[in-house]
């Protein structure tokens, strides 16, 4: 039975990284209806960066390299969107995507240039084995607990960016009609890049977490770019808690998966992915329009 | 002077030309209805005021500075309100969000939502639903309130009356006969010629893209304007 319940446990943990990974991906395609393909090699990206500082700087704790990160990804958000991406968005989504395309490729094989293909990793020290024991003699690491708390309060500041505030609105009216936005006052363009900046912000706090928790390389990107795909859809599109809670189905799924064979640990996920989407297309908490 | 000023513009969808050497000019305080048949080109004038038509020839001046070339956004900073054909409101947004979307661009000089709930009280009750769950008509007051509350100098409206109930509409002109009187300057563009002409200071009508009559409502015969509208020789 306990073991049943660890998986639940280690996959609700596990969630929180893919919760962290989509939250970006979900802020854009919420307000652009826009597809960022090279979303999970922007991740990767901001590993490497983290990485790359860390040596540079001499920091001592990775997470030191956010205060550099974050704003560095914002400003590399906007100016990608409002140079590259906004000039290409027409009627047909076909443009931004292929764009986007392009941009996965030229990261991925601009790392695999610069870093070579060895896995690397950032160490997080101490935090990293830290561990509590819980009633009943389940562990719980420290840092998996820690990326929960960071990402629900990530999900949960954008959800408050959105709904509470002078921005968020004009990003969900923007969304629901950009003409009509554009009518009342709001510069679009700038709006798209802001939105697109607060994404690549948010790959920068996930880029560094997951490369304290696990091994990272080149390659990587395309793959964590489906789980925050797959988070994303089961949750709804334009729903950040919707987000959160589509990646935690999707960890659980994972390690329960997981508890049969190794080898099934991501079929499950995928699986489970396709039955909500069957079941449920426009995903558990759809955005209110009627 | 005039507060707006149309001169010689031309305005174009691609390859079609839609517009061809308009003037128009409207006073400050004054109601200026534009009328036309259908695809006559009223509604692409007003995009062009707005900056939603961005492929045009000849001058616009909004109280002596050039719009021409601005984009939507920076022609409402200038005190210029549209009420969109078919409402336009954001159906994921309630009717107070809504409403506060008109005051984006112009958020230091804006009205405040009682000032617009005074002038619609039934909108207050109503503020934390839905903008799409009201009723056509209440519909119609979020959108006129959302150009409203952005405390524009020039209100746009455009095809205000289509799809409503006459009632209704005995309603919604009522309201623009109150706003009216606070001195806004109007452009509306109007299907129902009489109702039009009823209301406006002055009219303009379009025919196939060209101002094809215009002058105060007053002076304007019933068989002027149907020659003007139809395109009919007169004597034809």
């Amino acid at each position: 039975m306990s073991i049943w319940i660890d998986s639940i446990l280690q996959g609700i943990l596990l969630g929180a990284i893919y919760a962290l990974f989509a939250a970006g991906l979900s802020l854009v395609f919420g307000v652009m209806r826009l597809v960022n393909v090279a979303h999970g090699d922007f991740i990767v990206l901001a590993a490497f960066l983290a990485l790359w500082f860390q040596k540079l700087a001499g920091f001592g704790s990775p997470f030191w390299t956010l205060l550099m990160l974050v704003p560095l990804m914002f400003v590399l958000g906007y100016v990608l969107q409002r140079a590259v991406i906004n000039p290409a968005l027409t009627e047909t989504v076909l443009r931004p995507l292929l764009i986007t395309f392009g941009l996965s490729i030229i990261i991925q094989n601009g790392l695999l240039q610069i870093f070579s293909a060895d896995p690397q990793k950032l160490q997080g020290g101490q935090l990293e084995v830290a561990s509590f024991t819980l009633p009943g003699g389940l562990a719980i690491g420290a840092f998996p607990l820690l990326m929960l708390a960071v990402s629900v309060t990530l999900l949960g500041g954008l959800q408050l960016v959105m709904f509470r505030t002078r921005l968020g609105r004009a990003l969900r009216a923007t969304s629901d009609d950009i003409k009509t936005a554009s009518l009342m006052g709001v510069n679009t363009p700038h709006l798209f890049s802001v939105a697109s900046g607060l994404a690549l912000a948010t790959v920068a706090v996930a880029g560094v977490f997951t490369g304290i928790r696990a091994t990272f390389n080149a390659a990587n990107g395309p793959v964590w770019l489906v789980f925050a795909f797959e988070a994303v859809i089961i949750g709804g599109l334009g729903s950040l808690w919707g987000t959160l809670v589509g990646g935690v189905i999707l960890g659980v799924s994972q390690c329960i998966g997981a508890q049969f064979s190794p080898a099934w640990q991501f079929l499950t996920g995928h699986l489970v992915f396709l039955a909500l989407l069957m079941l449920w297309p426009r995903g558990l908490f759809p955005r209110r329009t009627e | 002077m005039s507060l707006l000023e149309v001169s010689r513009l031309d305005a174009f969808y691609g390859d079609m030309q839609a517009l061809f050497d308009v003037d128009l000019e409207a006073s400050a305080g004054e109601v200026v209805a534009l009328i036309g048949a259908n695809g006559a080109g009223k509604s692409t004038l007003i995009g062009s005021i707005a900056g939603t038509v961005g492929s045009k020839l000849g001058t616009i001046t909004f109280d002596g500075k050039p719009l021409a070339a601005l984009r939507p956004w920076d022609v409402v900073a200038h005190g210029i309100a549209v009420v969109p054909e078919g409402r336009r409101l954001f159906p994921s947004l309630t009717v107070e969000e809504n409403l506060l979307m008109g005051a984006h661009a112009r958020h230091k000089q804006a009205r405040t939502l009682k000032d617009i709930y005074s002038i619609f009280p039934q909108l207050e009750r109503k503020r934390k639903n839905l903008a799409t769950a009201l009723s056509g008509g209440e519909q119609h007051m979020v959108a006129i309130g959302r150009a409203l509350i952005s405390n524009p100098r020039l209100l746009m409206c455009d095809e205000l009356s289509l799809g409503l109930a006459p009632v209704i509409v005995q309603d919604i002109y009522t309201i623009l006969g109150t706003i009216r009187s606070l001195g806004l300057t109007m452009l509306i563009v109007e299907q129902n010629v009489s109702r039009a002409l009823a209301f406006a200071d002055r009219a303009y009508c379009l025919q196939e893209g060209r101002v094809s009559l215009s002058g105060p409502t007053a002076q304007l015969t019933h068989e002027d304007v149907s020659n003007a509208y139809f395109g009919l020789k007169a004597g034809a």
